[in-house]
Parts: C-alpha cells; sequence; structure tokens
C-alpha cells in the first residue's frame, strides 16, 4: 500500500515532466524543399557522451583559417582552450594560460590595445587572457563589409539554434541541395534548405580541401603520438566545426555531465534511505 | 488544528528565552504540530515548494553577485557566469532550472488542492494567499526571464508590457511608465533587476502567512473530513518530516536530470543570442509554465479583450472558494465533479499545447483539402482549440462547480479520518503509536 | 533519538539498533549532500578565471630616469618602479637590517636580470602600505623613502618599514627581466 503511492507519484511526475518537455520541444522550425536533415551520433550526445578532442581540434583550424574571416567567437578566451574539457587541454598544465597551444594560438592573433604611454591604440600580438578579437571595429563596419549582413558571432551558436550541432552541421553541407522550383533566391542571398525561408546571407563557405589537415598530436600511455588526419571533405570540416562550436558554446559539459552522474547517485541512494527510514517511523501507524 | 502548546522548557535558559522571546516554543510547536493521518503524496509538495523557494534565493543572491544588470554588459556577465565564475555553469543552470521545477511543484499542489477541496471552509484564506503566492511567482518569473538579456528576454518584455498598453486611454502612459521609456531599455532591465531581487521575499512573507494560517485553521486532508480525535492525528515530526524528506528527494532527482542532463530542454534558444531590437525572433513564446495563458490571451481576436481574459483565468482562481458551494471537500466523494476536474486538467495541459503551438496551424488533423492545388491538412487549429479549453476553463469554475455545487449527490462518506484508515473492523491497537 | 518515544513498545533491542542505524545512515547522508552542496555556494565567490588569467604587466625600464618613478596597476593594486639615484641605494643598503622591524636587506629585495647581475637602480614593489593598505607617498618620511599619510608609517629608501603602526616592508611582486631594460611583473 505504501509502495503504490509514491509510485503514482513518480509516475505522475515523469508524465508532467514529459509532457511538459514536449510542449517546449513542441515549436521548431521546419526545413525548405525535399531536404532531410542529417542527424550525426555526435560524441558528446547522451549522458556519458564527451567532446571528440581530436575533431575539436580540427575544428579551431576551420574556424581559425575559414570562419573567422568574418565569425566572431567574443566570450571565448584563448585560455579557454586549455580549460579542462576544452579541445587543448593538458594535464601537466592545469593553468591554461601556462599551456604551449594556447599560447601559441594566442600569439598567431592580433589584438587592439591602449599604449599604457602615448594613450594610442594599437595593435600587438595576443596573450592567453585575452578574448579572440571582434573581426570588425562594429556592427556597421560587418554589414558594410557583409552586403548588409551582420555575421553573427559564434560563442553560443550550437545553443542558440534549437538543436544546434546538427542544425549547424546541416546548414554548412546543404548547399548543394536540389532547390525548390519557384523559390526566388534574391540577388545577394543564397539557397540553403535549412535556412529560415530557404535563404541565406553567407555564400557556401566551405570546399573539399579547403583547409589542410595536419597529423594531431595525441598523448597515447604517455607516448606523444601523430595521428593522421582524415580527409577534408565538406562533411569533415563541417562535423569537426560543429564539435569545436559545440564546446564553445557548452564549454563545462564534460564537469556537467559527471557531477550530474554523482549527484543522481548520492540522490538515488539518499531516497532510498529515506524510504526505509520512512518505513521505520511509519511502521505499525495505519494510514 | 493547533490546540495549547505542549512545550515546555527543559532547561534554565530554554525558559529564559521562553519568557522572553517563545522562538524554540515556536518551533516545537511545529514539530509536534497534529497533522492528519491520512495525508498522501499529494501533500508533499508543500515541502517541496519551499526548498524551491530556499534555492531560488540562495542561487538568486549568488547570481546578483556575479550579473551586471546594464544593457551592454548583462548578456556578457551571464556568459562569464557560465565560463568563467567557479561553478557558475552550475548556480545559473540551478536557478533557471530551479524556476520551472518552482512552477512544476506550484500546479501540482494546487491540482492537489483543487482536487480535495482545500479551498473550501474554514481555509479560504489559505487558498487566495496561495494564489497571491502564485501570481507574485509568476511576476517574479517573467522579471527574471528579462535579465539574461537573450532575444526571449527582450521580446517577452516587449509583449508582457505591450499588455498594459491595452489599457483604454492611459495604456501607452502606463506602459511607457514601467519600462521607464519608449521601448523596453536600460530603464527597463534595471529596475526589473531590482524588482525581481524584491519579488522573492515578498513571497517568503506571504508564505509566512499561508502556513500561519494553515496552522491556524489545521491541514485538509484526502478525505476531507476534518479531525475530530487525537487519534485522527500524527505530529508533523517525525511522520510527515521523514515523508516529507523522502519526497523532497525523488524531487530532486527529477530536478537533476534537468539540472544536469537536459538544462536548456525547459528553455528557448534564442535565449543565447543577444538581446536586439531591430529583430523579433520568428516564434515568440513564453516559458513552458505561461503557455496555458498564453493561449487564453490568443484565444480572442481583440487585444483588450484577450488580456481581460487571461487576468480573468487568474483572478476567478481567488473567487473559487464561494463558486464551489458543495458541502462536500473532497472530490474522492463526489462522482460527478471528479470526472469535470479531470477534464479540467486535461483542459489545462492542452491549453499549454495550443501556447506553444502556432494559432493558424492544424492542431488535430481530420483530413485534407485542396488550396489553390496544394494539398493542406484541415481540421481543427490550435487557435479553435485554444477557444475550445478556454471555454471549458472558464465553465468549469463559473458554471459546473456552481451547479454540482447544488444538484450533486455525494457518495458515502466514513464518519472520520481513523475510521477512514481502518475500515469498520477495529484494528485499534495499531492505531496509536504508544505513548 | 526523540522519536523512539512515539515508537510501539514491542521493539526489541536488535530491532532498535537496526532502526537506529537506518536513521544514523540517513542523517549522515544527508548532512554530506548538504555539505556537499555547501561547497559550489562558497566556491562561487572565489577568483573567477578571468580574474586569475587577467595576469602580467611588461614595464621598459629605460623610459623611467633616474630620481623617477613609475606607478602602474598590476591586479588592481599600484606598482611602483622606482630608478634610484646613488644617494638612496647608499642610504638603503647602510641601514644594518638588525636594527629594522622587518628585518631585510636591500639586496634581498632585488631580483636579478637575465645576466643574473643584481640592478639595485631599480627598486620593484607593489605600493601599498602594510598597516590597511593605502597607497604611500614618495620622497617623503624621516627616512626620505615613502610616507604613508593614512597612519602615519615611514618607510625607507628600500622601501622598508622603519617608523609608525605598518608591521612589515612593502611587498616586492613577482617579477623579471625579460630583456636588461624590460621587467615583467606577474
Amino acid at each position: 500500500m505504501a509502495f503504490k503511492t509514491p509510485k503514482k507519484l513518480v509516475i505522475g511526475a515523469i508524465i508532467a515532466v514529459t509532457s511538459v518537455g514536449g510542449m517546449a520541444f513542441a515549436a521548431g522550425g521546419g526545413v525548405m524543399g525535399d531536404y532531410k536533415m542529417k542527424h550525426p551520433d555526435w560524441s558528446f550526445n547522451g549522458a556519458f557522451g564527451t567532446y571528440d578532442r581530436a575533431a575539436a581540434q580540427r575544428g579551431y583550424q576551420v574556424y581559425r583559417e575559414v570562419c573567422a574571416a568574418c565569425h566572431s567567437l567574443k566570450y571565448v578566451a584563448f585560455r579557454h582552450l586549455g580549460d579542462e574539457g576544452a579541445p587543448f587541454y593538458l594535464e601537466d598544465f592545469p593553468n591554461p594560460s601556462d599551456n604551449p597551444y594556447v599560447k601559441n594560438f594566442a600569439a598567431d592573433w592580433s589584438v587592439e590595445d591602449i599604449d599604457s604611454e602615448t594613450g594610442d591604440i594599437i595593435e600587438r600580438t595576443g596573450i592567453p587572457a585575452d578574448y579572440f578579437p571582434p573581426i570588425f571595429p562594429n556592427d556597421a563596419a560587418a554589414r558594410a563589409s557583409n552586403g548588409g549582413s551582420l555575421p553573427p558571432d559564434l560563442s553560443s551558436m550550437v545553443k542558440a539554434r534549437s538543436n544546434g550541432a546538427d542544425y549547424l552541421y546541416n546548414l554548412l553541407t546543404a548547399y548543394d541541395s536540389p532547390k525548390p522550383a519557384g523559390l526566388e533566391i534574391t540577388p545577394g542571398l543564397h539557397w540553403n534548405p535549412v535556412m529560415e525561408g530557404g535563404k541565406i546571407a553567407m555564400a557556401n563557405p566551405l570546399s573539399d580541401e579547403l583547409v589542410t589537415y595536419e597529423p594531431t598530436e595525441m598523448m597515447d600511455y604517455g607516448e606523444l603520438k601523430l595521428v593522421d588526419p582524415p580527409v577534408a571533405t565538406v562533411e569533415q570540416m563541417a562535423s569537426d566545426l560543429t564539435q569545436f562550436l559545440a564546446w564553445t558554446a557548452d564549454p563545462k559539459l564534460e564537469q556537467r555531465k559527471s557531477i550530474g552522474l554523482m549527484t543522481i547517485i548520492y540522490l538515488l541512494i539518499l531516497s532510498v534511505l529515506l524510504f526505509f527510514s520512512y518505513k521505520r517511523v511509519w511502521r505499525n501507524v495505519e494510514h | 488544528m493547533s490546540g495549547p502548546s505542549t512545550y515546555e522548557p527543559k532547561y534554565a535558559a530554554a525558559k529564559w528565552m521562553d519568557q522572553r522571546l517563545p522562538i524554540i516554543r515556536m518551533g516545537a510547536d511545529f514539530m509536534t504540530f497534529p497533522s492528519p493521518r491520512n495525508l498522501n503524496y499529494w501533500y508533499t509538495f508543500g515541502g517541496i515548494l519551499a526548498l524551491c523557494l530556499v534555492v531560488q534565493i540562495i542561487s538568486g543572491v549568488i547570481l546578483a553577485m556575479h550579473y551586471v544588470a546594464d544593457v551592454d554588459k548583462a548578456f556578457a556577465s551571464v556568459q562569464r557566469i557560465r565560463r568563467d565564475v567557479p561553478f557558475g555553469w552550475l548556480l545559473q543552470s540551478m536557478h533557471a532550472v530551479g524556476a520551472s521545477m518552482f512552477f512544476l511543484a506550484v500546479y501540482m499542489h494546487m491540482f492537489r488542492g483543487l482536487y480535495y477541496g482545500s479551498y473550501k471552509a474554514p481555509r479560504e484564506v489559505i487558498w487566495i494567499l496561495g494564489c497571491a503566492i502564485y501570481l507574485v511567482m509568476m511576476a517574479t518569473a517573467f522579471l527574471g526571464y528579462t535579465l539574461p538579456w537573450g532575444q526571449m528576454s527582450f521580446w517577452g518584455a516587449t509583449v508582457i508590457t505591450g499588455f498594459f498598453s491595452a489599457v483604454p486611454i492611459v495604456g501607452e502612459s502606463l506602459q511607457q511608465w514601467l519600462l521607464g521609456g519608449y521601448a523596453v531599455d536600460n530603464a527597463t532591465l534595471q529596475r526589473f533587476f531590482a524588482l525581481h531581487y524584491l519579488l522573492p521575499f515578498v513571497i517568503a512573507a506571504l508564505v509566512g502567512l499561508h502556513v500561519w494560517a494553515l496552522h491556524h485553521v489545521g491541514q485538509n486532508n484526502p478525505i476531507g473530513i476534518s479531525e475530530k480525535t487525537k487519534e485522527d492525528t500524527l505530529a508533523f515530526h517525525p511522520f510527515y518530516t521523514v515523508k516529507d524528506a523522502f519526497a523532497i528527494a525523488v524531487f530532486l532527482v527529477i530536478f537533476a536530470i534537468f539540472l544536469f542532463y537536459l538544462p536548456d530542454a525547459l528553455g528557448h534558444a534564442d535565449n543565447y543570442i543577444e538581446a536586439d531590437a531591430m529583430k523579433t525572433p520568428p516564434h515568440i513564446v513564453p516559458e513552458w509554465y505561461f503557455l496555458p495563458f498564453y493561449a487564453i490571451l490568443r484565444a480572442v481576436p481583440d487585444k483588450l479583450a484577450g488580456i481581460l481574459l487571461m487576468i480573468g483565468a487568474i483572478a476567478v482562481l481567488f473567487v473559487l472558494p464561494w463558486l464551489d458551494t458543495h458541502k462536500v471537500r473532497s472530490m474522492r466523494f463526489r462522482p460527478v465533479a471528479r470526472w469535470f476536474f479531470l477534464i479540467f486538467i486535461v483542459m489545462c495541459f492542452i491549453l499549454g499545447w495550443c501556447g506553444a503551438g502556432t494559432p493558424d496551424n492544424v492542431a488535430i488533423k481530420l483530413g485534407s483539402k485542396m488550396v489553390d492545388g496544394v494539398k493542406v491538412d484541415s481540421g481543427i487549429t490550435f487557435y479553435r482549440l485554444s477557444q475550445i479549453s478556454t471555454i471549458y476553463y472558464f465553465a468549469y469554475f463559473l458554471i459546473i462547480l456552481p451547479v454540482l455545487g447544488l444538484i450533486e449527490k455525494p457518495i458515502k462518506r466514513p464518519d472520520s479520518i481513523t475510521k477512514a484508515v481502518l475500515g469498520d473492523g477495529k484494528r485499534g491497537a495499531a492505531l496509536a503509536p504508544a505513548e | 533519538m526523540s522519536e523512539s518515544s512515539t515508537m510501539p513498545a514491542d521493539t526489541d533491542v536488535e530491532d532498535s539498533s537496526k532502526r537506529d542505524f537506518i536513521f544514523l545512515a540517513t542523517g549522515a547522508t544527508a548532512a554530506a549532500g548538504v555539505a556537499a552542496v555547501g561547497w559550489p555556494l562558497v566556491a562561487q565567490m572565489g577568483k573567477a578565471a578571468d580574474t586569475l588569467a587577467a595576469g602580467s604587466i611588461e614595464i621598459d625600464l629605460t623610459k623611467i630616469a633616474q630620481g623617477q618613478q613609475l606607478k602602474m596597476l598590476w591586479r588592481g593594486k599600484p606598482v611602483f618602479v622606482r630608478h634610484r639615484t646613488a644617494a638612496e641605494i647608499e642610504k638603503a643598503a647602510a641601514a644594518d637590517p638588525a636594527d629594522l622591524k622587518d628585518p631585510q636587506t636591500d639586496e634581498e629585495r632585488l631580483t636579478p636580470d637575465t645576466s643574473g647581475n643584481l640592478r639595485p637602480e631599480f627598486l620593484v614593489m607593489v605600493g601599498v602600505c602594510t598597516h590597511f593598505g593605502c597607497v604611500p607617498v614618495g620622497e617623503a618620511g624621516e627616512f626620505d623613502g615613502w610616507y604613508c599619510p593614512c597612519h602615519a608609517s615611514h618607510y625607507d629608501t628600500s622601501g622598508r618599514i622603519r617608523k609608525g603602526p605598518a608591521p612589515k616592508n612593502m611587498a616586492i611582486p613577482p617579477y623579471s627581466f625579460v630583456t636588461d631594460s624590460v621587467i615583467k611583473v606577474g
């Protein structure tokens, strides 16, 4: 008898929660034409999913060499690349500012600063504490250089679209899909079935072998190994970039899931203990 | 019911304190408060809600230490909380998911009150205070949703404050007074932050009154028959503390699943885009807990009427004790009313569904037809469906319950809680904990 | 436990020890959980990652003429870089550490440059009085070093406390010579 009621409660709660969740999911955009959304099996999906380091590292290269021509990443600092759970994390460098990858990447960018003596605006090489610099000095300049459209910041892009990882991957790989007859594309815009209305200002940014992937350095049982890179097809680059931008959008994903697992195990144990305490207290008491 | 206090200070210091400020007595009386012995798990949501309020206040005060209420910095400050503040990602998520959990629990609590007739005499004031808490909660949630300064924050604030512009004659001035400008801007954000910080403490005060009133008249129970003898009750501690604690732990498991594995499932992707006054997101949808009211708002094609209807949907709750005139509290003994109640719950869910849908889209497909040579679905649109469920929502309170109050014949009820627990057999030995 | 009084009387000894164990285990588990939740609530007030990373500054020593002092903000506090005169260096070296409140020689307060030599003409220190954190005034006080106007602490030309309520010498920040003429603080 006592068992029945909590079960009902739990079932009721689950029904309520799922229906509520269902409502939230119900609102989603459709795609244009006959395009079928692809749903890659992302390594970071699921309760135990983590980022694919090698892919995210290549994704950084794609961002640096392709996307960064127009898109900023203003909420991400170079040091973030070396944080725990980040693509370039190294156990030997718990302080990400000391991480050699981070230092190199930072030095690869130039950052605007003010000369402390003259007060002039100067360009200096980046340091790990710097954030990824803006690509255009301001929104107006960005629009002027991009036919009136503003290239969005990519820091949280994967979270800023519903089912963002799939969205991004499909957006980048769907340019060549057949355009429905009768759809007029305004000059300056491009056909893309994943975009709302099928029109996008960004021209197809990727083409096969656009980026030359270098072998990735990976630590394998304490030994530094070079892993051969995959062929830089459009799909591969889109997938790698998605891994990287999934990380920039949710850098604490791995921490979140591991703390979550411990928390839920703890709560289940506590629930069981409390249930037995409850049974003890209520034993022989009719209710 | 609260009888005379049974607390007796054991130590001289406790006695000294008791004569000056009987705070220990208050706590002791709270713990020994006689509660009906037949409370089921639906009665644990009060304790769960108390925890929700504490979680929101603690995480909220912490977030306020890191948040910047300035249109140029608000979005970035939330990003900083999520990326750089130690455990900021956890606390920010906890606060956002916690709001949803709070509403989930409050709806369970309210449905329980509706089913067991907890709003009926002598508990009208408890119910009204509860409705007031719910109202302030909605205001707090709305104000809080503006603070991250994402697209949904901005446009949600624009749309909701737009409600005030529907007031005849003074509407526009009223809206602009609320906003502190011509549109949602820095002045709005700063006052929303100030009020969002203030209102939870108003809620806490109202909760104090809610619990005070509850302890004055005593708890309702699933059979709705008041406690008659001492046998009908058990001390709050340890019987209900341990039961509430167990329910809280189970509730926290659900909370944790959302917090750690589905942190964005209840939110909206557009809020990860910084507010842009030049561009409205394609689908503006409120948070799930407002969806039923949003559907009611859109159920009539008139701005002012929609708003009045939505306000009415909440206002009707306040007067419910005088609408449901049936003398039997619990619907367990009202065979007709319980069916109407069940339909009412389904209608609330349908309203929520309609709130999420696009009004002109077909919700229930009944067939298809040719329009200009293109085959399109035909059937009941969300708009029509929201009208049907809105009518039922109001009919339930304004027609069904008052009419049933006059005509419904209740089934046979037990004489007392003790009889209900034991049936007619006398298993008296097992009834009372040995004293 | 107080609830034992509300338990049925037929409880035997074994039974009650089992009950106590359940309650103890539950209580201990709950207490551990509360403690674990407490940690993030405390830790969030610590230095955030961006604060920790906002790191180092570089200072070009050639820009400071002899007898002048450069003030720069580092980690929210002023850092003094003083190009000392020969007289100041001499004065600083002359003091007997044994007489000092916070015994330290002038040399101990210097960091060697890239070739391993001390450069006594450049004194680098955190310009914060060790009493209650005010910023002392330069070329002032009874020892011609620094003088803190808040509570009258006198520092010598090496930044050591000589008179007044401050307990310690002004702190030397972690710094190193990048080249012979550029130092990096932090």
